[in-house]
């Protein structure tokens, strides 16, 4: 079935464990963000840039991408390896995700030979940091309504508007840019273009947004009469909802072809397990509590499920009734329970549920009061929940658009 | 989810070449055999099922599937009966599919050579038996018995009632657990022994047959028996057989019960538009589809794992759980989506709710295996 030799995954598979088990940092004396988005200090960010650059130079991200464009050249299943090892040993996340895991893939499929030779050996080795521009501060689920202008003009694209919670922002080289090119075209769809837009260039100022947790990491970035070469518009005119869309299903794990490595830190769900043998609830370890033990259990079996989806999608047979639909669902479903999983934490903790990190009677640190509040990045970010059980209903369940 | 990945929490799942062959051929044959009004007539009639789909089943070999070849079968296993079990599900069929091949892995498991030699060919050429081993406490835990055998004159007495056993009227024989010194037991009980003891019960799924067997008085020969060694090991792998194809069976419920309801939310109009545009019940489907999807997984996963210690009883506990809850959720939305229609005996919401109340009242609801997970996890 396999189309590489196994013996030689055997071999990278435990060159990978040993490299990442020497060479994973634990001595980091100041807080790592656990997703992408949570990237908010130079410190941060440099430390992150360099470990995937590291990372990189050792094969172990974008294993599978071509080697010609700065790839390892190899089969899929030797990223898959390296990323499952990644995972397991809670290494530091890879930094530049919105080049590795939408960009990337989507210049790998669809874009020009010049555009793969100038961009995705950067992407992989975070010399070139990218950012995604589709959210406007008027439109975010109604994407389709973004109105950031794009006109053309000689060689040039001159570009005025705003965008909004762009993840890594002020760090970006590049952003993806969904701009309007032609305001009367038949639908609002067909007016929009695709870009790859350069951040360091006159006109284009960002400026950085707190979260709800008080850290930073993204931005509102304003374009005012900032000049682009008309070569960074990606395909045609018109064609940017379409390109859009491609990227949104790589972000949303509906299509594959990312370069690998985790971007994002789950908390392990197993982990909750050692949390309720060690909060103590009415003066009792929180396991001892029936309520509490019947609610971990469903937590544990959702958890599983999660798993067994993504292995069941796999497998034809099991997989057909209704086309997309655990490719689809995955975002919503682990999204939510991850968020769940964060909050039921909280609720083990007693008293100490009032602690944050930072501080010393904080349980683990704060570990999960930190997550419970990220999590909304996920079941907002990338299409919210709601816009994800419309996109569900609609083209996995066929029904009508509301 | 990489996360998931993990060596601690990686859940197997798999599907055999036979199973997907099986996944196929039980599909068009259940569509085939148990449209919705042939369900609806059947509930009309005394015995509940169609003699020739029982005669077409037994002929598919399909009550073969888990008995080895020495004793008249095909020597698959259990995982082999969850894509018709699926399917039986989804379609509402109902014969003595179930209870039979229950009664037969139970043998198998529980039985001396000579019960095995005896039973397991009449079994798998489609004989229908039963299992006996519901009772009037309620309880799910299989050992807890009152009905009783004493010995007396060389001759086996059994006392007590026993409850929920279905299709006995079509059975050949009955497997029965009772308390016999103290330690539970299982003993064959042949049809004719039954004459004048069952009663038909009124149970909450039309679509069913089950009856209380009166068992006070009854004398049976000492080989009758299984051996009482085994009896013990015999009931838990019950439970875990027959919650494992409850569970196909709530499965294919639940997605032929998401079917049905998308086809009206897809067809019925209110306020000029069709009812599934909204999202109060659009967005509860995608609700009762996801549920249903992990629900699936789990199934899949405890077919492939079953058998195995620990890992295959929690998964087995897992699938039962979670095809209650997905099955459960899904009908009762059914039933409210479909308005005053769906208030009807006509409208078949209603078949799909009473399917799944049922299934989760047969070994065990969600919360009872939750329960049962906790006490192999903590
Ligand atoms: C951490 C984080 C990082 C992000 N990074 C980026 C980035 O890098 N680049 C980028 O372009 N964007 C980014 N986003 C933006 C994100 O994609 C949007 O926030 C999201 O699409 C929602 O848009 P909105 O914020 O305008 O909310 P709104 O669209 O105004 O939604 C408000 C509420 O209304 C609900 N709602 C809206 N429309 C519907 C509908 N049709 N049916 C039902 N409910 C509806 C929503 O679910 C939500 O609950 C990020 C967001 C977060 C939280």
């Amino acid at each position: 079935m396999a189309d590489f030799d196994q013996q030689e995954l055997t071999e990278f598979t435990e060159a990978a464990a040993a490299w990442f088990k020497e060479n994973t940092p634990h001595d980091v004396d100041f807080m790592l963000p656990l997703t992408f988005m949570e990237v908010g200090t130079d410190q941060q960010f440099n430390f992150l840039r360099d470990w995937q650059n590291k990372v990189y130079e050792a094969g172990y991200l974008g294993a599978h991408w071509p080697k010609e464009y700065g790839g390892g050249g190899r089969h899929r299943a030797f990223q898959d390896a390296a990323t499952k090892i990644m995972a397991q040993e809670r290494t530091p996340i890879m930094l530049n995700a919105i080049g590795l895991n939408w960009t990337g893939p989507l210049l790998i499929d669809r874009g020009s030979e010049d555009e793969k030779q100038k961009y995705i050996k950067g992407i992989l080795s975070a010399e070139t940091i990218w950012c995604q521009g589709f959210s406007e501060p008027e439109h975010g689920s109604d994407l389709g309504n973004a109105q950031t202008r794009a006109v053309k003009d000689g060689d040039e694209y001159i570009i005025n508007g705003s965008k909004i919670w762009t993840t890594q922002g002020n760090y970006a080289d590049y952003m993806i840019l969904l701009a309007r090119t032609n305001p009367d075209a038949e639908n609002k769809y067909k007016g929009l273009s695709f870009f790859l837009a350069p951040m360091k260039n006159s006109g284009v100022e960002t400026v950085p947004i707190k979260k709800l947790t008080g850290e930073y990491g993204f931005t509102q970035t304003f374009f005012t009469d900032a000049r682009i070469p008309a070569n960074c518009l990606m395909g045609n005119e018109g064609e940017g909802w379409l390109i859009a869309m491609q990227t949104l299903e790589y972000e949303r794990g509906a299509r594959s072809g990312q370069a690998g490595g985790h971007v994002m830190m789950m908390a392990d769900p197993t982990d909750i397990l050692g949390l309720a043998r060690e909060a103590k609830l009415n003066g009792r370890p929180a396991i001892e509590d029936p309520a509490v033990q019947e609610e971990l259990v469903a937590l544990m079996t959702e958890a599983r499920a999660l798993g067994l989806n993504s292995r069941r999608d796999k497998i034809q047979p099991l997989a057909q009734d209704r086309p997309m639909s655990l490719a689809l669902g995955s975002k919503l479903s682990s999204t939510d329970f991850y968020q769940r999983l964060n909050a039921f934490a909280i609720s083990l903790q007693g008293t100490r549920a009032a602690y944050y990190v930072g501080d010393d009677s904080a349980h683990d640190n704060g570990i999960w009061q930190r997550g419970y509040l990220n999590s909304f990045s996920a079941t907002i970010g990338g299409g919210t929940s709601q816009i994800q059980r419309n996109i569900i209903g609609e083209h996995v369940l066929g029904l009508p658009k509301s | 989810m990489s996360a998931l990945d993990n060596a601690r929490m990686a859940p197997r799942i798999g599907l055999s070449e036979e199973q997907a062959q099986l996944l196929d051929i039980a599909e068009s044959f259940c569509r085939d055999k148990s449209p919705v009004d042939k369900v609806r007539a059947l509930i009309e009639e005394e015995g509940g099922f169609d003699d020739a789909v029982w005669r077409e089943i037994a002929e598919l070999g399909w009550l073969g599937i888990g008995v080895p070849e020495n004793y008249g079968g095909i020597g698959l296993g259990m995982g082999e009966l969850v894509p018709l079990v699926e399917h039986m599900g989804r379609s509402l069929m109902n014969t003595p599919f179930v209870p039979t091949v229950l009664a037969a892995q139970a043998l198998l498991r529980g039985g001396s050579e000579a019960q095995k030699e005896e039973f397991l060919p009449k079994l798998a050429a489609g004989s229908a038996a039963s299992l006996a081993v519901c009772e009037d406490h309620a309880d799910w835990n299989l050992e807890n018995l009152t009905a009783a055998a004493t010995r007396r004159n060389g001759k086996l007495v059994l006392s007590g009632k026993k409850y929920l056993v279905l299709h006995a009227a079509a059975s050949d024989i009955v497997l029965a657990s009772v308390a016999l010194d103290g330690q539970a037991a299982l003993i064959i009980i042949p049809a004719d022994a039954l004459e004048g003891r069952m009663t038909r019960e009124k149970i909450i799924d039309d679509t069913q047959r089950a009856y209380a067997l009166d068992l006070d008085g009854m004398a049976l020969d000492e080989d009758h028996l299984l051996p009482m060694e085994m009896a013990a090991d015999t009931l838990a792998h019950i439970e875990q057989m027959a919650s494992l194809l409850l569970a196909a069976d709530m499965c294919g419920g639940a997605f032929a019960c998401i079917d049905y309801t998308l086809d009206y939310l897809k067809t019925r109009k209110q306020f000029g538009k069709l009812i599934g545009s909204y999202q109060s019940l659009k967005h509860t489907m995608v609700d009762a589809h996801q549920l249903y999807e992990k629900a699936r997984s789990h199934l899949y996963s405890a077919a492939h794992v079953f058998g195995e210690q620990g890992e295959g009883e929690m998964a087995v506990h897992m699938a039962k759980a979670e095809a209650g809850e997905a099955f459960s959720f899904a009908a009762d939305r059914a039933i409210q989506f479909h308005g005053g229609f769906g208030f009807t005996y006509d409208c078949d919401a209603q078949l799909y709710r009473r399917r799944a109340i049922m299934g989760c009242a047969l070994h065990g609801d969600t919360r009872y295996h939750r329960r049962k997970i906790a006490e192999l996890m903590f």
